[in-house]
């Protein structure tokens, strides 16, 4: 098979778009594709600072590499979960990341290790407070995330969420009607409030065959196996059900992903309306200050739980 | 040839020459879920893969 834009060996073939690309036409494909995610978004400036939020999987390890790579000042957080062995590789891939790539850019590496800073892993969090792991898990990440971003100063958040991820996401809230999330799935979410960082996804137009073909084509060594506690989990069977279809009518997960999002914009100002809701609805919370639509936020409330829970035993 | 798919892990043998796209309807997998690499190269579906490579299927769906 040959690239279709200069007759070298392909090294990938991509149904969705009808070409083969070799190695080189591929890579300035994946850079032209976010390129063109941080435009139309406005996700950032070449001056703005960048926090990529880590786990040591391809898409963020990706992503990080090709901000890099594009010039941006990216450094990256990475959340210790203190899941046994599987925490303990995916932060030597961060760490081995960090010190071959990222520290030649001068871009450095913060780390949140769970265990030490709260006291239990996330597995032993989600026992006390009686919420599946991977709740515990996402609240977690997502208040640690923002917390790093607000008290270190940085511009925007960058997370590695993929076209996979988007278009499973957008499935699961259409199947069961959760229009309020909607306006969230946005690729772009402005710092509504203060105390609210700017989140943004600039690989929401790659899939992840095409993250992890520019993972394997770049040498970026990353965790290649499944976090034990997604097994079971609704997003990875909408994203099976999603690839079958893919297969039998490629561009599928690209038109239902994206012309949600065309819809969206041309519906509504999604980003201005998102800004004056949460200013209208959110407040600091009473014990750490981050904003939430109730007194204590549900980081707050999870940890208040997980505490009392281990003092009552 | 030694096959090795990461998800679920299994490590099997496949008598070869065959190529990429067989191997995969053979295993039942969705090329859209897996990337095919022989030794640090990655191959398209028409590649014919010999009996004596080493080859991994590596799935690519990941999250919880």
């Amino acid at each position: 098979m040959r690239c279709r834009k200069c007759a070298h060996p392909a090294v990938i073939k991509m149904p969705r778009h009808n070409t083969s690309l070799c190695k080189t036409c591929f890579t300035e494909f994946v850079h032209t594709q976010v390129r063109r995610a941080i435009k139309a978004h406005r996700m950032f400036t070449a001056d703005d600072r960048i926090l990529v939020a880590v786990s040591g999987g391809k898409d963020s390890l990706t992503l990080w590499a090709i901000l890099l790579k594009l010039g941006y000042r990216a450094d990256a957080l990475y959340v210790d979960l203190g899941i046994g062995d599987y925490s303990l590789r995916s932060r030597q891939k961060v760490q081995r990341f960090t010190d071959t790539v990222a520290a030649a850019c001068q871009s450095t590496l913060h780390v949140h290790t769970v265990e030490r800073e709260q006291g239990a892993g996330i597995r032993e969090l989600a026992t006390l407070v009686h919420r599946p792991t991977c709740a515990t898990c996402g609240t977690m990440k997502r208040y640690q995330f923002n917390r790093v971003a607000i008290e270190q100063d940085y511009d925007v958040m960058a997370t590695g969420h993929n076209l996979d991820d988007e278009a499973a996401r957008l499935l699961g809230n259409v199947l069961h009607w959760q229009t309020d999330y909607l306006d969230k799935q946005s690729p772009a979410l402005p710092a509504s409030l203060g105390g609210f960082a700017k989140k943004v996804k600039p690989l929401y137009r790659l899939t992840e065959r095409e993250i992890a073909a520019y993972a394997v084509i770049h040498n970026i060594d990353y965790i290649v196996e499944e976090c034990p506690m997604a097994k079971g989990s609704k997003l990875l069977a909408y994203k099976h059900a999603l690839n079958r279809l893919e297969a039998e009518s490629p561009g599928t997960k690209h038109t239902f992903y994206l012309t949600f999002l065309d819809r969206q914009a041309k519906k509504q100002e999604t980003n201005g309306m998102i800004a004056q809701r949460d200013q209208e609805r959110l407040h600091p919370c009473t014990t750490c200050g981050q904003p939430t639509s109730t007194k204590v936020c549900s980081y707050c409330q999870m940890m208040a739980k997980a505490v009392g829970d281990s003092q009552g035993q | 040839m030694k096959v090795l798919v990461t998800h679920p892990r299994q490590e099997i043998e496949v008598p070869g020459p065959t190529r990429v796209h067989q191997l995969l309807q053979r295993l039942d997998l969705t090329p859209e879920a897996y990337l095919v690499i022989r030794g640090d190269e990655l191959v398209t579906e028409d590649t014919v893969l010999q009996d004596s490579d080493s080859i991994e299927i590596r799935s690519v769906i990941s999250g919880g």
